[in-house]
């Protein structure tokens, strides 16, 4: 039986993501559960940093060095050279461990197309099954589909597939010594169509990413201007946090699409999530409620989100944002 | 510019549940997916800029039509949809190849469909469906124009955005950027009455001696349970603002969150 490899992603910085070394820890269990081989993957143009960084956790990880190009996307060229290494390794692996971000569900559906193989999107959790049920041993995965009102475990019915992680399922844990990185063999590419990047806009940007961060600071139209919404950023300073928004603040132009939590934007799972000004309709709520704790704060004693917070208070955002900036700076000191 | 939109019926968001089976219950009233709902205004947007026409694939169970409806109300002239028993269960992959098959008998210059869907989370079908028909697979999009021969696609990145183009024949996924979706007129949904919803087997899209569909499902669902109940809500009220500050930030002491 083939192993599990780990793709891992680079951010714009050539640095490896933390996605990345959470879906490695998850394999690594899955690995020892299941008596897999595991390894990871970097494609690319200067893959040594990142592969070095995913060999922290992971015995071996292949480094394959990518032509730089601006002819394809990043997703196309790693499905290409993933999907002929597979193909050239004397064990293709077995299954897939990708992180479920926007690159890495392009990566995962075109890998499922070039290798045949299902796709199991955005697990929660992973363990190893032994046959039965009418499916070999292997992955069970977790997923929370419906903005977490439902919990399943799936299964391939084969002995292969794709695997997507979201972010924050695991803690990331190194191993005691790092494993060691080695070439990718070259191997012959797979012609995929080109897309041509012709430009790579870079809005401000500091702090943790809305898909990453530990903490949300999130607003709604309660919030009432991008003004509030500087505050809210200025807590997540605090906090070490990243600000995230509802549609309607979205919608009134006050923030960015890019941090829309919700149905047609992401869905989060931080440790903490506050929300201010926020009235938790359900098109908010399925992108937030399966995060561990959630603080609102609104003027509105009848807001739905009173209903599945941790703790509600119930006051005026404009006045408790600046206290609760206070509070947080004196505890610092 | 002829289009395909692919549109994904899915139930209510925030009314779905699972039936006994384990499958989705499709019996809940179903709508469009929320960002196939983007990408199809912005279809009609182009058409309407640039000429050309929509035309709608879905796959989904030949009773689930109101949401195709809807579409040809907004706009789209006509509806294909790939309905067969053998379809119901079928995984991500099984969708993919489906769809693909099917856009193989129809004539188009770009094919677009929503980031994901609001039922299964997916956002994986659009990409292998480009790499199955070998077109370019623009994803992620903020902003699609034509230009003369090709596509281009503002994709939203973690920091910021890209400008991606490509050769036609495409594939785009849209985002909500793309912008609010019209309502149909009374004059579209009159007009929706008599537009064409052509239904496609997997024999008529030359699929039936694949294996496909619910029984050769690459993926299945072992087990469905409720998630751990959240404790219930502690609720303050009526304290002054830095005793309110004080309250969060006991709050988040307590639950080891600072």
């Amino acid at each position: 039986m083939g192993g599990i490899w780990v793709v891992g992603e680079v951010d714009s910085a050539g640095a490896l993501t933390k996605l990345s070394g959470e879906a490695a820890t998850a394999a690594r269990a899955l690995g020892e559960a299941g008596s897999l081989d595991v390894r990871g993957v970097i494609v690319a143009a200067e893959p040594d940093g990142a592969a070095a960084s995913l060999a922290t956790f992971l015995p071996v990880v292949l480094a394959v060095r990518s032509p730089e190009t601006l002819e394809q996307t990043a997703a196309a060229v790693i499905a290409a050279r993933v999907a002929a290494l597979a193909a050239a390794a004397p064990e293709p692996p077995s299954y897939l461990v990708v992180g479920a971000t926007p690159d890495g569900r392009d990566l995962a559906g075109a890998l499922s197309a070039l290798l045949g193989v299902g796709v199991l999107v955005g697990a929660t959790g992973l363990a190893w099954g032994d046959a039965g049920d009418g499916v070999p041993a292997g992955p069970r995965v977790e997923m929370q589909p419906f903005g977490g009102r439902v919990v399943t475990t799936s299964a391939f019915t084969g002995d292969r597939g794709i695997i997507l992680l979201r972010s924050n399922m695991v803690v990331a844990e190194p191993l005691a010594a790092p494993g060691r990185v080695e070439a990718g063999a070259a191997v012959e590419v797979l012609d995929v169509a080109p897309v041509r990047v012709v430009e790579r806009v870079v809005a401000k940007s500091t702090g943790p990413s809305i898909d990453e961060a530990r903490v949300i600071v999130s607003g709604g139209r309660g919030v009432g201007g991008p003004e509030g919404f500087a505050g809210l950023g200025e807590l997540a300073g605090l906090l070490g946090g990243a600000v995230g928004a509802t549609r309607a603040a979205v919608d009134a132009g006050w923030v960015d699409y890019a941090i829309q939590i919700g149905q047609t934007g992401k869905t989060v799972k931080p440790a903490v999530y506050l929300a201010f000004g926020v009235s938790g309709a359900i098109q908010h709520k399925v992108g937030m409620q399966t995060a561990e704790t959630i603080v609102a704060v609104n003027r509105d004693p009848d807001a739905p989100i009173g209903e599945f917070a941790d703790l509600f208070v119930v006051a005026d955002l404009v006045a408790v944002v600046p206290a609760l900036a206070a509070a947080l700076r004196a505890r610092v000191g | 510019m002829r289009i395909v939109v692919l549109m994904k019926p899915v139930p209510d968001p925030g009314e779905e549940r699972l039936g006994a089976d384990g499958r989705l219950d499709r019996s809940v009233s179903a709508v469009i997916n929320g960002n196939d709902e983007y990408v199809l205004e912005a279809a009609l947007q182009l058409v309407e800029a640039h000429g050309g026409e929509v035309t709608l694939l879905s796959m989904a169970p030949a009773g689930m039509t109101d949401p195709v409806r809807k579409a040809l109300a907004m706009g789209a002239v006509r509806a294909v949809l790939v309905t067969d028993p053998a379809l119901a269960g079928a995984c991500a992959w099984s969708t993919a190849q489906v769809l693909a098959a099917a856009l193989r008998t129809l004539e188009y210059d770009l094919v677009l469909a929503g980031a994901d869907t609001s039922d299964g989370g997916g956002g994986v079908v659009g990409s292998a469906i480009a790499t199955l028909l070998h077109h370019p697979y623009l994803s992620h999009a903020g902003k699609i124009e034509p230009f003369e021969g090709g596509v281009r696609v503002e994709r939203i990145s973690a920091v910021g955005h890209d400008v991606l183009e490509a050769a036609l024949p495409a594939v785009v996924a849209g985002t909500q950027l793309l912008g609010e979706p019209r309502y149909p007129s009374l004059r579209g949904i009159m007009g929706a009455r008599s537009k064409e919803i052509a239904i496609r087997t997997l024999a008529e899209i030359g699929l039936d001696d694949r294996p496909l569909g619910g029984a050769h499902a690459t993926t299945t669902l072992l087990d469905t349970h409720a998630p751990a109940a959240r404790g219930s809500t502690r609720v303050v009220r009526d304290l002054d603002t830095a005793a309110a500050a004080a309250a969060i930030v006991d709050f988040l002491v307590e639950r080891r969150a600072l």
